[in-house]
């Protein structure tokens, strides 16, 4: 076929690459409970040395029962927000009624796979209630491998914190007292104080974590606000107390 | 695929000839493929602006940047506006590649001329026109043929304050006060002590002050700057931009300075 010989100009270029991607630091982090589902991110946004901004938030709230936290590169990241929210709102025009959360995990696992040679460069990790009443937690890789598990920590001190999780919520390397059990699901209130310690220990020990932490708590159809009460300064975002409830916490970590 | 007949060869049996390929033989070949190698895309930037302040005060939002356009380590063009104001309540600033950001005044002043003539009592703020400079940057770097610039987009519209930026991977955030180049380094320091959790008590006097400042130390430290800058202020009353300005400087202590370069002692 090639019966010509290349000619200079013809020969293969070399090319400088611009580089389309960068990290933008912070920690996301997220635990199941029995009825409830707690999803967390810290507020600042860095690239390199520099802090970008204090408040960046990167936790999204998708749905009354589902809420979506993005870490990696934070363009990427608010573009992927932006239509999985765009294809919710299309699913509620077409159906009446919200996606539920395992549905929206494989909608995720799909839109990530669609960009499977020019990923997101994000991680992702979406908590809520199933229909079932139960509370989940799906997380996922930039090309869209995912699982639902108990707990998971994501971006730059996953390494510091998810450690801590698997000892605290898994109680690996613990040994139960004689005749006792570990408990499989954890109180609210617990969870809470394990995730807020989680974020300032993280703070402590890591230069891209800090500022501000952001939590969603998402509480099953029927159940009370139990385990909440003895936090202050805890806003509810549904209107109305039947069906999921929904609740922001919001704490300062160190600025430094 | 090649679409010319004629390089297909010569028919077997020269009797019948389908294509009517023989005895054309004069075959049309590129002698230069256009795309050989590969569509260019802007890969570095050239001529360049350095650093854009800004930051949030009491009445609106305060934006500076000097006027130099460098070629490389050579100031080339020493009174370029990097400051631009769009419609009546946003003003954008611009680092990085000017070509690129006289490419991007023009797609904004097209769109407030469209959104004029849209007649519907609505007219773009500072968030819309940065929403819509935020989905060209992410298309852009998306589509690996990025506006290689850092943008501020400051504004002033129903009471509110906006400040945020843009840079040419598509990242954003807002901010209380912002910097971009070596501002970034030097001046947001600076800059984050006096504004950031009073935005709403700092008066106009103190802003500009803060800034003038700022860029004084820029242009003391940043060897692609220049003594000659702009102030924009984006408050109830409209946008004001300032012709050039200048800091005073005092380089008495250069005198004093040893170790670098020839001395006679």
């Amino acid at each position: 076929m090639s019966h010509y010989t290349r000619t200079q100009s013809q020969q293969h270029p070399t090319q400088r690459q611009f580089n389309p991607y960068t990290e933008n630091g912070g920690t996301i982090l997220a635990i199941a409970g029995a009825d409830f589902s707690v999803i967390a991110g810290d507020t600042r946004q860095s690239e390199g040395y520099s802090i970008q901004t204090r408040y960046a938030p990167k936790v999204f709230k998708l749905t009354d029962k589902a809420v979506l936290a993005v870490n990696g590169f934070a363009a990427d990241g608010n573009m992927f927000v932006k239509k999985v929210k765009q294809r919710l709102e299309w699913y509620r025009h077409a159906h009446s009624k919200d996606m539920p959360l395992r549905s929206i995990a494989r909608l995720i696992q799909t839109m990530l796979y669609a960009q499977r040679f020019f990923p997101y460069y994000v991680y992702n990790i979406l908590g809520g209630i199933e229909e079932d009443g139960t509370g989940a937690v799906y997380s996922f890789d930039p090309v869209g491998s995912y699982e639902r598990e108990a707990c998971r920590a994501a971006g730059s001190a996953q390494s510091l914190v998810q450690p801590f999780l698997d000892n605290q919520i898994y109680f690996k390397n613990q040994t139960p007292v004689l005749g006792t059990s570990h408990p499989t699901h954890l109180p609210l209130r617990h969870v809470v104080q394990l995730v807020i310690d989680s974020f300032t220990s993280a703070t402590e020990r890591h230069i891209e974590v800090g500022d501000g932490v952001e939590l969603y708590i998402i509480l099953a159809r029927g159940r009370g606000t139990q385990g909440l009460d003895s936090f202050k300064d805890v806003q509810e975002l549904t209107p109305h107390a039947e069906g999921e409830r929904l609740f922001v916490l919001r704490r300062e970590l160190k600025k430094d | 695929m090649d679409h010319f007949p004629t390089n297909w060869g010569k028919p077997r049996d020269e009797a019948v000839d389908v294509y009517s390929t023989y005895p054309l033989h004069s075959r049309p070949r590129n002698q230069v493929d256009t795309f050989a190698e590969g569509v260019q895309h802007t890969q570095q930037p050239i001529v360049t602006g350095t650093s854009v302040l800004a930051i949030k005060y009491k009445d609106g939002v305060m934006m500076a940047a000097d006027t130099l356009a460098s070629y490389g380590s050579l100031a080339r063009f020493k009174d370029i506006s990097r400051l631009h104001p769009v419609g009546d309540y946003t003003v954008i600033g611009a680092g990085g590649d000017m070509s690129d950001f006289q490419h991007i005044q023009g797609i904004l002043d097209d769109l407030i001329v469209e959104e004029f003539n849209e007649a519907d009592g609505n007219a773009l703020g500072p968030s819309e026109i940065f929403e819509v400079m935020s989905q060209v940057m992410y298309a852009r770097r998306s589509k690996f043929n990025p506006l290689w610039n850092s943008l501020l987009i400051g504004g002033f519209k129903d009471g509110k304050s906006f400040l945020a930026y843009v840079d040419l991977l598509g990242t954003t955030y807002q901010s209380p006060s912002i910097a971009t180049g070596y501002g970034a380094y030097i001046a947001i320091p600076l800059l984050r002590k006096v504004v950031d959790g009073r935005e709403k008590d700092v008066t106009e006097e103190q802003a500009r002050h803060i800034l003038e400042e700022c860029m004084k130390v820029l242009y003391y430290r940043d060897a692609r700057s220049l003594n000659k800058y702009q102030i924009a202020k984006i408050t109830k009353d409209g946008i004001e931009i300032t012709d050039g300005l200048s800091s005073k400087t005092e380089w008495a202590f250069a005198e004093s300075i040893r170790g670098y370069g020839a001395q006679n002692q």
